[in-house]
């Protein structure tokens, strides 16, 4: 849609508006961080550790040290003072708790150990091959069984006697479904340009969250906040690894300020598989007991989330379960297994996408074995309120979903016998699975100035990480002022603006709605109050309730004299002029004022009396449709259609666009992703794009979303909700329950693989 | 990546004089291991202003292709469209347009193993992985680790990484001749006798003597009445190397095989003329049973480890379904 097309003013919220910062990215031009090569740059490259587990035995940097350009080699002799341990509670979160070089100790493999600063690129990598190490190493630990464990496993979220119910319940699904390590790979990889200035500190930074990364690093490097600035101005997607800062941003930031001058540091693919996060493996353990109707009686949801050796981070698989699905017996319990790999993050939807993964792929068994529609059995089971916390759900349209991608599908033309459905040759396979993630309203400030030049700016330390953050603000400060879109400034992903949110958990479109819209509402009351109290302006002597801003015009909203102020009558009579309307830049100009400006402030959710009182989560279910061709054992995900109930959508190209992106992840967390830990050393073997697969176009099904769009008002004003994670739960189990449908082979671990699907019996088409 | 010397020479005579250095042509696959400290060459010949780019019908009725001919110009050549399609279908099934547009046919020859062992910058070093490839006698750290996409044909102890080409597949099963020209003078080898198996030397891998170009590829005149296909098994649709693929070229006549090639991609340590596949269908009827016996014949010497056993079942699907789309 052109921008021109557009609806104007509130109607614009709601619509396709394109992002504002598309042409932008392009033309090449939008600025990362690695784009920033300042005066006098130095290059840092990472030694990594080619052990998975021991100590370095000795590290010899006394030729490095002589090679042409080296400036610095830093390593655990000499790193010790540089830096400082971070308190969560006070200063924010890392994502890996020991700093680099802490010691001599290898937890994974790949571990940064070293790192050479030299004057180019090229000299630092000479420098950092030619470190000599040598290790006394102990065997990693990559087990792939996460379940012989002895450590604790918490209970959470019981209600009734669930080891009773699934005692007496007449039918029973037993069953352990695992999910493998996924590796982060957003097409801008992590990099940091670190500048100080003998006193402030500039980082270039590709961050989820600029006033997190700034809050760390002040208190990693003891530098007061006020002299640390962080800046993301676009971000080539994160998925969840550039939330929390990650050992290069520190190394960099110690580099700089040891040497006196920038430094660049970048992570390549390679160490992105190894060093900055993943999605952790899982093996989950899902018992459900029914009744012969189909009735849940049971759920028993135990867990192992993997994690590496220094840090507590859990995949919380269950948090889902709890209010899914009606059922008044249920427990979930968690186990946190180290193994000797780098340290996990959270990544697009953090414990639903594979807790979902289990527990809809047990409904779709249960269903299987009730001899059930899998649509039936969940609209049956069905839940009315959050049993988990007993509160109302704010807004909850899941059954709807349902029978909405039912219609899509044509669901009723479904057989369900295994390899059943024929279409050109190919056996056909229909799958469904549902989807929830948490909603909230986080805490958001954000300015809107009214600018002398006609423009208005709009101002907030959050960041736009590709999901169209600059244009949903655009389209609120618009909705406000009337100004058209191509004279909005956005200005975002620098802590010198408002504190904003990190992008992060789905959370930020919902979080700046109101602080934006406040923003905009006081900008607008101050600058009607300018033109009615300024003398010379044509507005002086009105009252400010009896004018307004449209279309970035200020005019009079009645057409007969008014009660005034000032004027010696009492009274402002509007002029054709007035009634015209006059741009508050005229205005801005009468009273000799470079703009006026207002900040906004979004109150959070968790504060909220009120919103406290809900569950508040949005919904939605994929149904999948796959190819198989048992002649030559392959298999195609043909199909998927989503349907969503995110509240009500912002902007329908950028919503579709999350979900639609979502559905490719998925479809590559279904069939293709899995990042291999070689046995022997605990190396991440297929660190490369040839050899750890993710979904090429080719692969793409057709794909199609349709949003529920009710508003949830318990949220925000607007009523939205977020839709960054959710689109990619439940995508998997659809897809393997498809698999099941078309092949009778049920895939338990992913991804499905060519060796799973080999066992079919479904042999030709 | 190491400091290195480059020249450009203008002609064969020049460049087969450079022989202490690597010839680059399309650099898809070497410097991707420059990169890697795989291949570390003193000095690079590069050979992309040699004229050795041109596509000739030749008098016998054969096809020449120059060494510099790029992968996507030969894949949509009309000749080579219309008389040799297997070709043109396996390298369109290969890499992406991009690497296409770069990739030669002499370096495709020459393309190296994707095994992840051997592509470890440390490989075959004191405390890297052991790889006999990158140094005769270290062992083989894939024999044990992560085999998946390992080769379960034409294996030995010592080595078993998988040739990686679609292009070489196809060229097996067209009987093609590689012309080359080197310190010694101009000779020609046959396509079969060009890669060599790893056996012992896993680091030969080919037939050339030092300082031996690659000038061109010569296909023998096409086989009158014959079909062809080239079917590509991957856990993707696109952009992957094969985990086993087939190349068939065959002629029937009243039911009956009459003339038959099949090669094998993905599952083997070098381009795997299939003779036993061959055997099991030359005089046959063109059915089901004797596709699926032949398909066993293939297989029937095959050695799995522990993650690539699934291959011999794959490639036996993927040789019967190759010979049906062939024949229908």
């Amino acid at each position: 849609m052109a921008i021109g097309n557009l609806p104007n003013a509130a109607d614009i919220i709601g619509t396709g508006v394109p992002r504002i910062d598309g042409s932008l990215k392009t033309s090449g031009t939008a600025r990362y961080a690695l784009d920033h090569d300042l005066p006098r740059l130095v290059h840092a490259v990472a030694v990594q550790s080619t052990i998975g587990h021991g100590r370095i035995r000795s590290l010899d940097a006394t030729k490095a040290e002589k090679m042409p350009g080296v400036l610095l080699v830093l390593h655990h002799g000499n790193m010790s003072d540089a830096y400082r341990l971070v308190s969560e509670q006070s200063a924010g979160r890392t994502n890996e708790a020991r700093p680099p070089f802490a010691d001599d100790k290898i937890a994974y493999w790949g571990q940064f150990i070293a790192a050479v600063v030299a004057e180019t690129l090229e000299q630092a990598n000479a420098a950092a091959d030619a470190i000599a190490i040598t290790y006394d190493a102990d065997d990693p630990d990559v087990e792939y069984d996460l379940s012989n464990f002895d450590g604790p496993r918490p209970s959470s979220w019981l209600r009734g006697d669930p080891d009773k119910a699934l005692a007496e319940a007449p039918v029973v699904v037993d069953e352990t479904y695992s999910t493998p390590v996924e590796t982060h790979n957003p097409m801008e990889m992590h990099g940091t340009v670190a500048d100080w200035d003998g006193e402030n500190l500039t980082l270039y930074e590709s961050s989820q969250g600029v006033v997190n990364h700034r809050n760390v690093m002040a208190a990693v490097l003891g530098i007061p906040r006020e002299n640390v600035r962080v800046i993301s101005r676009f971000i080539g997607s994160g998925f969840g690894g550039k939330l929390f800062p990650w050992p290069q941003s520190t190394i960099a930031a110690a580099a700089s300020i040891k040497l006196q001058r920038p430094v660049k540091m970048s992570v390549d693919r390679r160490m992105m598989f190894s060093n900055v996060g993943h999605r952790p493996h899982t093996q989950q353990r899902i018992r459900l007991g029914a009744n012969k109707d189909g009735k849940l009686t049971a759920i028993r949801h135990d867990f192992f989330s993997q994690t590496s050796i220094n840090d507590d981070f859990v995949e919380h698989c269950g948090e889902q379960t709890p209010f899914l699905y009606s059922c008044p017996n249920l427990v979930v319990t968690t186990g946190m297994v180290r193994r000797n790999v780098g340290a996990p993050a959270p990544m697009r939807g953090p414990g639903a996408v594979p807790g979902l993964f289990a527990l809809e792929s047990a409904m779709d068994e249960l269903a299987i074995k009730l001899n059930m529609d899998p649509v039936e059995l969940r609209l049956m089971n069905d839940s009315e309120r959050d049993e988990g916390t007993n509160k109302p759900f704010s807004s909850r349209h899941l059954k709807e979903c349902y029978t909405t991608g039912a219609e899509k599908i044509g669901w009723k033309k479904r057989t369900p016998e295994v390899g059943s459905m024929r279409r050109d040759g190919k056996v056909i396979g229909w799958g469904v699975a549902g989807a929830s993630w948490a909603a909230a309203r986080v805490p958001c400030t954000a300015s809107v100035e009214l600018c002398q030049n006609g423009r208005v700016c709009v101002r907030c330390a959050t960041q736009d990480i590709g999901t169209g953050t600059y244009t949903i603000f655009a389209q609120v400060a618009h909705a406000e002022t009337g100004v058209p879109l191509d004279r909005i400034d956005v200005f975002l992903g620098d802590t010198g603006l408002p504190e904003g949110p990190t992008s992060g958990g789905s959370m930020v479109t919902s979080a700046i709605l109101p602080a934006a819209t406040d923003a905009s509402k006081t900008a607008v009351k101050r600058m009607l109050q300018i033109a009615a109290t300024t003398p010379g302006s044509p507005f002086h002597g009105a009252k400010a309730e009896h004018l307004e801003l449209t279309a970035g015009l200020i005019r009079t909203t009645s057409q007969s004299p008014v009660q005034g102020v000032a004027l010696e009558k009492g009274e402002f009579t509007p002029t054709r002029e007035t009634m015209q309307g006059i741009p508050f830049a005229e205005i801005l100009r009468i009273a000799d004022l470079s703009g006026v400006s207002a900040t906004g402030r979004t109150h959070p959710s968790f504060e909220d009396e009120n919103a406290r009182k809900y569950s508040l989560h949005s919904y939605g279910c994929h149904f999948a449709e796959v190819e198989w061709e048992p002649e030559m054992a392959r298999l195609r995900v043909s199909r998927i259609f989503s349907v969503f109930d995110c509240g009500r959508i912002i902007n329908t190209k950028a919503g579709t666009n999350q979900i639609l992106g979502a559905a490719v992840m998925g479809v590559g967390m279904a069939l293709f992703e899995q990042t291999h830990y070689e046995p022997q050393r605990g190396q991440p073997i297929n660190g490369n794009f040839a050899d750890y697969l993710v979904t090429t176009c080719a692969d793409l099904p057709d794909l199609n979303v349709t949003f529920l769009d009710y508003p949830d008002l318990i949220v925000n004003e607007y009523g939205a909700r977020g839709i960054g994670e959710i689109g990619m739960a439940g995508v998997a189990p659809a897809i393997t329950s498809a698999v099941y449908h078309a092949t009778g082979v049920r895939v338990r671990s992913l991804p499905i693989r060519i060796e799973d699907l080999l066992q079919s019996k479904v042999l030709s088409a | 990546m190491q400091t290195f010397g480059y020249v450009k020479p203008t002609g064969v005579d020049k460049a087969i004089g450079q022989s202490a250095g690597n010839f680059i042509a399309g650099g898809t696959t070497l410097v991707d291991l420059m990169k890697l400290s795989v291949e570390q060459p003193k000095t690079l010949v590069d050979i992309n202003l040699l004229p050795l780019d041109k596509i000739e019908k030749l008098p016998n009725g054969g096809l020449r292709i120059g060494a510099l001919v790029r992968n996507s110009d030969l894949a949509w050549n009309a000749d080579v469209k219309k008389d040799y399609a297997v070709l043109s279908e396996a390298l369109l099934s290969g890499a992406s347009p991009q690497l296409r547009n770069m990739a030669t046919t002499g370096g495709n020859l020459m393309q190296r193993t994707r095994c992840m062992y051997f592509r470890e910058p440390s490989a075959g070093m004191p405390g890297g992985y052991a790889c006999n490839k990158r140094t005769p006698g270290s062992g083989c750290a894939a024999m044990d680790g992560f085999n998946r996409i390992h080769a379960v044909l034409g294996t030995s102890e010592h080595c078993i990484a998988t040739h990686p080409s679609d292009m070489c597949v196809a060229m097996a099963v067209l009987e093609a001749t590689i012309h080359v020209q080197g310190p010694n003078g101009k000779r020609t080898i046959a396509f079969e006798d060009f890669h060599k198996l790893p056996g012992d030397t896993p680091n030969i891998e080919n037939a050339l003597e030092p300082g031996e170009l690659i000038t061109f590829v010569d296909l023998p005149k096409p086989v009158a009445g014959a079909k062809s296909t080239y079917l590509k098994l991957r856990d993707r649709a696109s952009y992957e190397f094969a985990l086993s693929s087939a190349a068939i070229v065959l002629r029937v006549e009243g039911g009956h095989i009459r003339y038959v090639r099949v090669a094998l991609g993905g599952v083997a340590t070098k381009p795997w003329r299939s003779h036993e596949a061959e055997k099991a269908l030359l005089g046959k009827r063109a059915d089901l049973e004797t596709f699926r016996k032949a398909a066993e014949a293939a297989m029937a010497e095959a050695k799995p480890r522990k993650d690539n056993a699934f291959k011999v079942e794959l490639a036996k699907r993927c040789i019967t379904h190759a010979l049906t789309l062939a024949t229908a």
